[in-house]
């Protein structure tokens, strides 16, 4: 086997591993933060300063009881956190985590990080997490209990409700780019404008930036938006009748799926590995960086804000969110139009 | 060759998938097996070389509609579907409506077998690229869609916006009067 594929497959390895250990890193960083913020210390016993308590919790899940309600369809009940699971991993296969490197000389030529560069890859990010509700909604339908019917059923409706939004803000930034690859996207980016401000596009699109934020916390149904869970309504949601490994996957793709969100957001509007003043083979230290920056305030937000009412989501998704990433999209076109056309 | 299977595993799917549509009592069965049906398709728009056209089959259709369908199946908590009762009765003795969909059902396979038959000179190999009809580049969709089928896809347009008003005037009516 030829080194560049070796090292391509190796890329694509460690990719994968980072997702994975993602979940458990962000299980533990939330629960501290929400101590923090909470002024308290939060886990403490399990290792120094309660580092090792994922691995603690992830034993404790892997050693529980199986349950599956009785009347509970057979087949949906077992592959809803499947396909959770598999649509957060792969919606990250097209993301770009840092520039072309040929790891110090190694290779001859330069290769990408990342795990596949297609030229249509915001569309496979945006159509791979879409197919992640899928998840959600049979869980909550396969487990024929009330309380995850109308999760899942939230879950579903909100899902369409700011899709729309969401993708409509995706398209301006393709619109400044020209290009779907994302990693086109990040490239366009580089450099700055009068030498100090960087040429990020959530300067130029600062609209389009913060609907894509409230629209992807709305998609990974987290707090102010996590309707589907709602535990003070809902008991727990669509996962209210899962136990063991399986309901230990939906948690697991919420954070996945987190961390996509982070990703595309940094490649879309923060420049991605692109940093003024700092070298481009750190550019993964700069991804990071900013990634780690967005997902804190996720957490930050959800130790923060009450959850609005359902009502008021749909208010707000159709009323506000959607006609501001329309007009925001044709005040673009018309912008581009002007001084490129 | 690897296209060639590809080819043949992807149309198996959208085929069997879209057979067992219809052949399941259970309609959240039924809108997984459109969903499996969708992504047979837009495995062949990839080998088609059609990439783009892929993603919106999957993000519009497999991403949004059926989740709708999805929603409607679940909020309606629809049961299993039982056959109708003259499902069972002579076929000679079934309502009118049912024999006139035997006749337009066998009108459809002939037409399908026609078509089929008519069309053997156009066997291109799977994935062939060139020609007018690949669209490959979103520029290029773009600038076929608003010029040469500008007024098709105007229509559609009004098309759609007027379902959307008549349904809106629907879901109104039983509220306000």
């Amino acid at each position: 086997m030829d080194l560049r594929l070796a090292i391509q497959l190796a890329i694509i390895g460690f990719t994968f591993f980072m997702l994975i250990n993602a979940s458990a890193i962000l299980v533990l960083a939330e629960r501290k933060i929400m101590g923090f913020l909470q002024q308290r210390y939060g886990p403490y016993l399990v290792g120094p300063h309660g580092l090792l308590q994922p691995l603690a919790d992830i034993l404790k899940l892997l050693m529980k009881e199986e349950l599956r309600p009785k009347g509970a369809d057979k087949w949906l009940f077992t592959l809803a956190p499947i396909l959770a699971v598999t649509a957060s991993f792969a919606a990250f296969a097209t993301v770009p985590w840092g520039a072309e490197t040929t790891f110090f000389g190694l290779l001859d030529e330069p290769i990408r990080l990342g795990a596949a560069d297609v030229n249509v890859g915001v569309l496979v990010v945006f159509a791979v997490t879409s197919m992640g509700v899928y998840g959600i909604v049979l869980a909550g339908w396969s487990s024929n209990s009330k309380y995850s019917l109308f999760g899942g059923l939230r879950a579903s409706a909100q899902m369409i409700s700011y899709e729309l939004s969401y993708a409509t803000a995706l398209a301006a930034v393709i619109l400044l780019a020209g290009s779907m690859s994302l990693r086109e996207v990040v490239d366009s980016q580089s450099g700055t404008w009068l030498g100090i401000i960087p040429r990020w596009y959530v300067f130029l699109q600062p609209v389009g930036f913060i609907i894509y934020v409230i629209a992807g916390v709305a998609e990974t149904n987290r707090a102010p938006f996590d309707f589907p869970e709602a535990e003070q309504e809902l008991v727990a949601g669509f996962n209210t009748e899962y136990s063991s490994v399986r309901f230990a996957l939906f948690p697991q793709a919420e954070y996945i799926n987190m961390v996509t969100m982070s990703a595309v957001a940094t490649d879309l509007y923060l420049g991605g590995w692109h940093l003024p003043g700092i070298p481009i083979w750190l550019g993964w230290a700069v991804f990071l960086g900013k990634i780690g920056l967005i997902l804190f305030t996720y957490i930050w937000a959800r130790w923060t804000l009450p959850r609005y009412r359902y009502d008021q989501l749909m208010y707000f998704g159709w009323k506000w969110l959607l006609p501001a990433s329309v007009v925001n999209l044709l005040v673009t076109a018309a912008l581009v139009l002007y001084f490129n056309g | 060759m690897a296209e060639t299977l590809a080819f043949y595993a992807l149309a198996g799917l959208a085929v069997v998938a879209s057979a067992l549509v219809i052949g399941q009592r259970n309609p959240m069965y039924s809108v997984m097996m459109l969903i499996a049906s969708f992504a047979g398709l837009a495995g062949l728009y990839i080998l088609l070389d059609a990439p783009f056209v892929a993603m919106a089959q999957v993000i519009i259709y497999a991403g949004a509609i059926m989740v709708l369908f999805l929603f409607v199946v679940m909020l309606l908590n629809a049961p299993q579907e039982d056959a109708a009762e003259w499902d069972r009765t002579h076929p000679l003795r079934r309502p009118g409506i049912a024999r006139v969909g035997a006749v337009l059902a066998t009108l459809l396979v002939v037409q399908l077998g026609w078509a089929l038959s008519a069309a053997t000179g156009l066997t291109a190999p799977v994935g062939s690229r060139g020609g007018s009809a690949t669209v490959s580049s979103v520029r290029e969709l773009g600038r076929v869609l608003f010029t040469d089928h500008g007024f098709a896809f105007e229509a559609t347009s009004i098309l759609i916006l007027v379902a959307m008003v008549g349904a809106v005037v629907l879901a109104r009516r039983e509220g306000d009067s």
